[in-house]
C-alpha cells in the first residue's frame, strides 16, 4: 500500500440516501467531498426497493426506490462530489484516516470531516436462535428482495414470513405478483411493526393472514425447508403449550428488525447508544470523536428514506462547516437530551446551550392513542405535538425553537 | 347507514378512515371522516367504487449490465388487473441501454396506462 495519504474536506462512507444527501449538502457548501461505496452503483438499498411510496416528503410526489435514489445521485454528482464505487473501507481511525480497498489495490484517505452513512443490515436466523435443522430456504426479506428484484432468481413457491416489518410486507405482495403462495405473516408482538398502509395494500389486498402474538418455534427439512412449527406466544413472549401447529412451506422469510452497521465506527472508537445501536451524537450529528459525523440508518433506524436523506443533508452541512473551521474547540457546553416517560430514545443525544433551532427524532415505547409529545428544559415547555396515534414503529420528528438558547441542565422529551 | 373502515394508503401517515353511505356506494353519496388531508376523501371514494393500485415489478433486459430492470405503471391501475398486467410484463424483454421513463408498454392490460422504466441499465460492453 502506498504511504501517500490523500486529503479531502469531507469523506463520506456509504452512498445510500443519507450519504448522497450529505454529499450534495457538503459539496454545495463548497467542501471538497469524496464519497465511498462498496457497491458498483450508488443508491444503496433503494435500488432493490422497486415499490413506490418514496419521496412524498422530499419531493412532494411518490417515487419508486430506484427513482428516488437516482435523484440523490444526480444531486451529489451535480454538486461535484467525487465518488469511489466498488470500494470497501477496511479501517477508520480516530484521526479520521481511512483505509480503502478496491480491485486489489489499497489506498488511504484523510478527511477534515468524516460522515458515517453505512446504513444497516437485517437480523438473521442466527440472532433469533430458532431451533431445528438448517435447510436452504430460510432467508431475510431483504435477501429475497435482492434475489427477486435484482438477480431475477425465484426464491420459492410456498412462503411463510416471520416478522411484520415493512420489508416483509412489501415482499409478501411482491411474491404474490411473482406467482408464489404467501401462507401467512407471523408477528411475535401483539401489534404489527410495519406501516398501516402496508398492512392494507400488501396483506389485506391478497387475503394474506397476519397472525399476531405468533412465532416460529421449529424449522424442518434437510436439503430444502419443508415446513415450520408455529406457536402462539403469551405477553411474556413464551410459547403457549398446545397452540403449536405445522405449516408446510419451502421458504421462510425473516423480517425481524434492522441493525445499524457500526463496525467501522467501533474501530474508530465512536461511542454507541445501547438503545439505538447507533452513535451518540450532538445537535450537529457529530459523534464523540471530533469531526466524525453520523446520519441515516447507521445512526438510528428510520421508517422512511426521506427522513434518512434529510438527516444526511443536515450532517453534510455540519461536516462542511467543521471542515472549513479552525476545528480545535468546537464543543460548546453540552445539554443532554433525555428520553422521558413513554419515549424509547431521542436523537440527538445532546444539544448545546447555544442551540436555537433543533430537530428531535424519537420513538415511543408502546402503541397508544391521543397523546401529546412534550419537550421541556429547565421547567419550560419548548414544543409540543398532539399525536392521534403513537406506535413504536413510527418515528416522530419535532422542530424545537429555543430563542436565546437553552439555560438548562437537560432537555427532555416525554408523553403527556 | 353502512360504515366501512379503511386505511388510507396514499402516504406513510396511513389515516384510519371511516366511510359512511347508504346502500350502494356512489361517488357523491359517501361521507368520509378520519382523514388528515383532502386526499383521504378521494381515496375512500375511489376505494369503494373503483379501487386502484400502482404495479411495481421487473422486466428482463438483454445485453445489460444487470439481467433486469424495475418498472411501474405511470398511474395507479384497477386493482383487479394487477396480476394480468404482471403476466403480460413477464413475456417482455427490453434491449439495454434503458433509461428512467422509457415506455415499456403504452397501455398495459388495456387500461390506457403506460408502464415505464424506473431504473437505468447500461449496455454490457
Amino acid at each position: 500500500m502506498s504511504t501517500h495519504v490523500r486529503e479531502a474536506d469531507v469523506v463520506i462512507i456509504g452512498g445510500g440516501p443519507a450519504g448522497l444527501a450529505a454529499g450534495a449538502a457538503a459539496a454545495g457548501d463548497g467542501a471538497r467531498v469524496v464519497l465511498i461505496d462498496r457497491n458498483r452503483s450508488l443508491g444503496g438499498i433503494l435500488n432493490q426497493c422497486i415499490h413506490d411510496g418514496f419521496g412524498l416528503h422530499a419531493f412532494g410526489e411518490t417515487l419508486t426506490g430506484p427513482e428516488f435514489a437516482a435523484r440523490y445521485v444526480r444531486q451529489a454528482l451535480d454538486a461535484g462530489v467525487e465518488t469511489h464505487t466498488d470500494t470497501l473501507v477496511t479501517d477508520l481511525t480516530s484521526a479520521r484516516e481511512l483505509t480503502c480497498s478496491s480491485h486489489g489495490s489499497r489506498y488511504r484517505l484523510r478527511g477534515r470531516s468524516i460522515i458515517l452513512a453505512m446504513g444497516c443490515r437485517e437480523r438473521t436466523r442466527g440472532m433469533l436462535r430458532i431451533p431445528g435443522s438448517r435447510p436452504a430456504g430460510v432467508l431475510t426479506a431483504g435477501t429475497a428482495q435482492w434475489l427477486t428484484n435484482m438477480a431475477n432468481v425465484r426464491v420459492g413457491r410456498r412462503i411463510v414470513i416471520l416478522g411484520s416489518g415493512d420489508i416483509g410486507l412489501i415482499m409478501a405482495r411482491r411474491l404474490i405478483w411473482e406467482g408464489a403462495e404467501v401462507l401467512g405473516v407471523l408477528e411475535l408482538l401483539p401489534y404489527p411493526s410495519g406501516l398501516p398502509r402496508n398492512i392494507t395494500q400488501c396483506l389485506e389486498d391478497y387475503d394474506i393472514p397476519l397472525h399476531l402474538s405468533h412465532s416460529v418455534t421449529c424449522i424442518h427439512g434437510q436439503e430444502r425447508l419443508e415446513g415450520v412449527t408455529v406457536s402462539q406466544f403469551d405477553e411474556r413472549r413464551r410459547p403457549i403449550p398446545g397452540t403449536d401447529r405445522e405449516i408446510a412451506c419451502d421458504t421462510l422469510l425473516l423480517s425481524v428488525g434492522l441493525i445499524p452497521e457500526n463496525e467501522l465506527s467501533r474501530r474508530a472508537g465512536v461511542s454507541l447508544d445501547s438503545t439505538t445501536s447507533g452513535a451518540v451524537v450532538d445537535h450537529r450529528y457529530m459523534t464523540t470523536i471530533d469531526g466524525v459525523f453520523s446520519c441515516g440508518n447507521v445512526l438510528h433506524i428510520h421508517d422512511l428514506a426521506d427522513w434518512a436523506a434529510q438527516e444526511g443533508a443536515r450532517a453534510g452541512h455540519s461536516a462542511a462547516a467543521f471542515a472549513g473551521s479552525d476545528a480545535a474547540s468546537q464543543r460548546d457546553p453540552v445539554v443532554p437530551v433525555l428520553a422521558g416517560d413513554g419515549i424509547r430514545y431521542v436523537v440527538p443525544q445532546s444539544v448545546t446551550r447555544a442551540s436555537e433551532e433543533l430537530l428531535l427524532s424519537f420513538r415511543v415505547t408502546v402503541p397508544d392513542r391521543q397523546r401529546t409529545a412534550v419537550v421541556t428544559a429547565g421547567g419550560r415547555c419548548f414544543a409540543s405535538q398532539r399525536l392521534a396515534r403513537t406506535h413504536p414503529a413510527t418515528m416522530v420528528q419535532l422542530d424545537v425553537r429555543c430563542p436565546g438558547g437553552l439555560d438548562a441542565q437537560h432537555l427532555e422529551v416525554h408523553l403527556a | 347507514m353502512i360504515c366501512k373502515r379503511m386505511t388510507c394508503i396514499l402516504c406513510p401517515n396511513g389515516c384510519e378512515l371511516e366511510a359512511r353511505y347508504t346502500a350502494a356506494p356512489s361517488p357523491d353519496g359517501i361521507l368520509v371522516v378520519g382523514n388528515l388531508c383532502p386526499k383521504g376523501i378521494d381515496y375512500a371514494v375511489e376505494e369503494l367504487t373503483d379501487p386502484k393500485r400502482t404495479l411495481t415489478t421487473s422486466v428482463l433486459v438483454r445485453h445489460g449490465v444487470q439481467p433486469q430492470t424495475s418498472v411501474k405503471t405511470a398511474t395507479p391501475v384497477p386493482r383487479d388487473v394487477l396480476i394480468a398486467a404482471r403476466r403480460v410484463l413477464l413475456q417482455l424483454s427490453l434491449d439495454a441501454p434503458v433509461a428512467i421513463g422509457d415506455i415499456v408498454s403504452p397501455s398495459i392490460a388495456e387500461t390506457g396506462v403506460a408502464v415505464v422504466v424506473t431504473r437505468a441499465v447500461a449496455r454490457r460492453s
